[in-house]
C-alpha cells in the first residue's frame, strides 16, 4: 500500500514537470494577449536542443538552458508574426507545431550521424529526495515566481493590462508591442525548458516521439486553470495524478481493460472541468492583435 | 525593407520545417536488365534505428551483393504513403516495398491500380484474399520472444518479471505470448513459480508512461521487464537504469541504450526478410499472391550474440532452445488461443 502511494506520488511528479513548464509558458503568453498554441512545437525543439547540447557539452545544465533558449528562438518567430505582422495567432502557433519537430529532426540528422534520435546524454539532471527529478522543483519554483511576477510586480500588472485592454494600456504609455514580445519570448523559453526537462530528466535522449502531446495538454491546463499560474499548476498535477492512477491500477488483479483505464486522465479532466471549475474567463484581448488607434 | 526581409526569412523557415519528404534517386528509364527495388518507410523515416532502417540496410546488402538498384521515398505523414507508392509505381521499379502495417491500405489501393508491378508489405499478411501482384511479409516474432522469455525465466532472482506492450494487436500479441511461453518453459525447467505482470501503455510514443509503468513493476519486485512498445520503450529502459534492474529490448539489439541494464533483445530483422523476398523475385520466382512468414529458420528473428549481462550457461541453453524451435520440436504460441494450447501441452 505504502509502496503504491509512493509510486503514485513519484509518477505524478515525474509526469507533471514538463507539463508545468509548458503550461507556465502558455499562461505568460496568453496573459499578455497572445494565444500560443505552438507550445508543442517549442517543446519538441527544446527537447532536441536540450539533449543535443547536453550530449556535446556533457553538462545537463547547459543542455537545459540551451533547450530554453531554443524554445525562445521559435517564440521570436511567433512574436514577429503575431505582434509585428498581426497575423492570426492560432495559425502562427500551428505553423510552429510543424516547424519545431521538422527543425528538430533536420538538425538531429545533421548532428547525429543522419539518425532521427540523439545519442544518450552522458549526465542527466540530478535527482533530489532520492528519486524526484530536480526539474519538478524547478517547475514549482517557476510557478511561484510567475505568480509573484504577474500579480505582485509592476511588470506583471503591465502584462495583464496589455492582455485585458491594450488600448487603455497604450494610452497610459505602455508599449504594447514590447510587452507582448517579451511575454511571448519568455513563454517560448519556458516551453523549451519543458521540452528539455523531458529529454534530460525523464528519458536521456531525444527521440521523434519524446514530446507527444504534452504541449497540447499544457495548453488545456492553461484554460483549465483559468489562465493563472497556480490554477494551471493544479491542472497539470491533476492530469499527471490521473495518469499515475491509470498506471497503478493497470495490469493489476482487477481486470479493467487498459483502453478504458487509459482514458481516465482525459475523462477525469472533463469531469473536474465541468463540475468544479466553472466558467473560464480568458484575458479579454487574448488572440486579438493590437492596432494602434483601435479600441 | 526589414518587413520584406522578415517575410522571406519566415517563409523560408516554414518551408524548411515542412520539407521532410525526400525523394532519393528517382529513375525513369528501364529495360536495361537491372533489378530495381524501392521502398516506402512509414513516418518513422529510414533512420529510425528500428524496422525502417533495418529494411533499408537489407536493401543495401542486396545492392552490394547483386548490383540491384535501390531507392526509397520517405513520408512525412500517413497521407503521403499512397502518393509515394503511386509515384514509385510510375517509375521503373520491379518491386515496391511498404514498410510497416500502417501502409496496408495504401499498398492495397496502389497495387490494384498498377497490376504490372510487384508490391510487398512488411508486417502485414493479406491472408487468402490476396491479388497476384501483392506479397505479405510477416514474422514469427514469437520465436525470438520465446527465447528472451526463457532467458528472463532463467535469470530472474525474484521470480517476478514484467511485460509492457504498446497497444494490443497481432504483432504485439506475438511478443507477449511468445515471451510468456518462454517463461513457462524456464519455470518448468527450474521447478519454480514465476509471476508475469503484463501491462499495456495504450501508446507507442509516451516514454514517460513507459517509465512510470516500468518503475512500478520494478518497485513491485520485478527484476526483468520486456517491452514491445516502440517509443514507450525508451522510458522503460530509463526506468531500468534508475532502478539498476534488467530490461529486454525489442526489434534490434538495444544494448547501446543502457549497456549495463539490457539483458538481451528480441531481434526482428526486417532487412533480412526484405532481402530474401527481393532475391526470390530477382531469381525469377513468383512472389505475388503469397504471404511469407519469417522466423528463426530464415534467420530473421533471434537474440543478439552480445550477452555480457547474461549467464553464459543460460545463453548456451537459449541457443539449444533455438535449435528445438527450428526443428519444430517446440511450437511457439502467438496469441491467446495458441498460448492456452501450449500450456496444456506443456503440463
Amino acid at each position: 500500500m505504502l509502496n503504491s502511494i509512493i509510486s503514485i506520488i513519484n509518477t505524478t511528479l515525474m509526469y507533471s514537470a514538463p507539463l508545468v513548464f509548458g503550461a507556465m509558458g502558455g499562461v505568460l503568453s496568453e496573459c499578455s494577449g497572445v494565444i500560443n498554441v505552438g507550445i508543442e512545437g517549442m517543446m519538441t525543439f527544446g527537447a532536441f536542443v536540450g539533449a543535443g547540447v547536453g550530449f556535446y557539452s556533457q553538462n545537463p545544465w547547459f543542455g537545459l538552458l540551451a533547450g530554453g533558449l531554443a524554445g525562445a528562438l521559435l517564440a521570436i518567430l511567433h512574436a514577429i508574426a503575431c505582434v509585428t505582422f498581426k497575423a492570426d495567432q492560432t495559425i502562427s502557433g500551428m505553423a510552429l507545431n510543424f516547424i519545431g519537430p521538422g527543425l528538430a529532426l533536420f538538425l538531429c540528422r545533421l548532428f547525429f550521424n543522419d539518425m532521427t534520435m540523439t545519442d544518450r546524454v552522458p549526465n542527466k539532471l540530478p535527482k533530489v529526495f532520492g528519486s524526484v527529478d530536480i526539474t519538478v522543483l524547478i517547475a514549482l519554483l517557476v510557478t511561484i515566481l510567475l505568480w509573484f511576477f504577474l500579480y505582485k510586480t509592476k511588470f506583471g500588472l503591465r502584462i495583464r493590462s496589455v492582455g485585458e485592454n491594450p488600448a487603455a494600456a497604450d494610452t497610459l504609455g505602455i508599449n504594447v508591442s514590447k510587452v507582448r514580445y517579451a511575454s511571448v519570448i519568455m513563454s517560448g523559453l519556458l516551453a523549451g525548458l519543458g521540452g528539455s526537462s523531458m529529454t534530460l530528466a525523464v528519458i536521456s535522449q531525444f527521440t521523434p516521439t519524446a514530446i507527444s502531446g504534452q504541449g497540447f495538454i499544457a495548453l488545456a491546463a492553461v484554460i483549465f486553470g483559468k489562465w493563472t499560474p497556480h490554477g494551471a499548476y493544479g491542472a497539470c498535477l491533476l492530469f499527471a495524478f490521473a495518469q499515475a492512477l491509470a498506471v497503478i491500477l493497470g495490469g493489476g488483479k482487477i481486470d479493467v481493460p487498459s483502453e478504458i483505464l487509459n482514458m481516465l486522465p482525459y475523462v477525469l479532466t472533463i469531469i473536474v472541468l465541468v463540475l468544479f471549475v466553472g466558467k473560464s474567463m480568458a484575458p479579454k484581448a487574448n488572440g486579438k492583435p493590437y492596432r494602434k488607434g483601435t479600441r | 525593407m526589414f518587413k520584406k526581409f522578415m517575410c522571406v526569412f519566415m517563409a523560408s523557415l516554414m518551408i524548411l520545417g515542412l520539407s521532410g519528404c525526400t525523394w532519393n534517386d528517382p529513375e525513369t528509364v528501364a529495360n536495361d536488365g537491372i533489378f530495381r527495388v524501392s521502398m516506402v518507410p512509414d513516418t518513422g523515416g529510414v533512420n529510425d534505428q528500428s524496422f525502417n532502417q533495418s529494411a533499408l540496410e537489407g536493401l543495401y546488402e542486396l545492392r552490394d551483393e547483386t548490383g540491384a538498384h535501390i531507392s526509397y521515398m520517405e513520408s512525412k505523414q500517413p497521407s503521403d504513403y499512397a502518393l509515394n507508392l503511386d509515384k514509385l509505381s510510375d517509375g521503373p521499379s520491379d518491386l515496391i516495398i511498404g514498410v510497416g502495417s500502417m501502409l496496408f491500405d495504401a499498398i492495397d489501393e496502389v497495387a490494384a491500380q498498377n497490376l504490372d508491378k510487384n508490391f510487398a508489405i512488411v508486417d502485414y499478411s493479406f491472408g487468402d484474399d490476396i491479388t497476384n501482384n501483392l506479397t505479405g511479409i510477416v514474422f514469427r516474432a514469437q520465436e525470438a520472444a520465446f527465447m528472451v522469455g526463457y532467458v528472463a525465466g532463467m535469470t530472474t532472482k525474484t521470480n517476478k518479471v514484467g511485460f509492457i506492450g504498446g497497444m494490443r494487436n497481432d504483432v504485439i500479441d506475438q511478443f507477449q505470448y511468445g515471451y510468456e511461453a518462454g517463461i513457462r518453459y524456464a519455470e518448468k525447467e527450474r521447478h519454480a513459480n514465476i509471476e508475469v505482470l503484463v501491462q499495456y501503455a495504450e501508446s507507442f510514443s509516451d516514454a514517460a508512461k513507459g517509465k512510470a509503468i516500468a518503475a512500478k513493476m520494478y518497485s513491485d519486485n520485478c527484476d526483468i521487464v520486456f517491452h514491445a512498445a516502440g517509443g514507450v520503450g525508451y522510458g522503460v529502459i530509463e526506468a531500468a537504469k534508475d532502478s539498476h534492474k534488467f530490461v529486454i529490448g525489442v526489434d534490434k539489439d538495444q544494448s547501446d541504450l543502457a549497456p549495463d541494464n539490457v539483458l538481451t533483445s528480441a531481434v526482428k530483422s526486417v532487412g533480412t526478410a526484405v532481402k530474401l523476398v527481393s532475391k526470390e523475385l530477382m531469381d525469377g520466382k513468383v512472389i505475388g499472391g503469397k504471404n511469407y512468414e519469417f522466423g528463426l529458420n530464415e534467420g530473421c528473428v533471434g537474440i543478439p550474440e552480445n550477452h555480457k549481462n547474461m549467464d553464459e550457461l543460460v545463453y548456451k541453453k537459449a541457443l539449444q532452445l533455438e535449435e528445438l524451435i527450428k526443428s519444430g520440436k517446440i511450437t511457439v504460441p502467438y496469441n491467446v488461443e495458441t498460448y492456452k494450447n501450449y500450456l496444456r501441452d506443456l503440463n
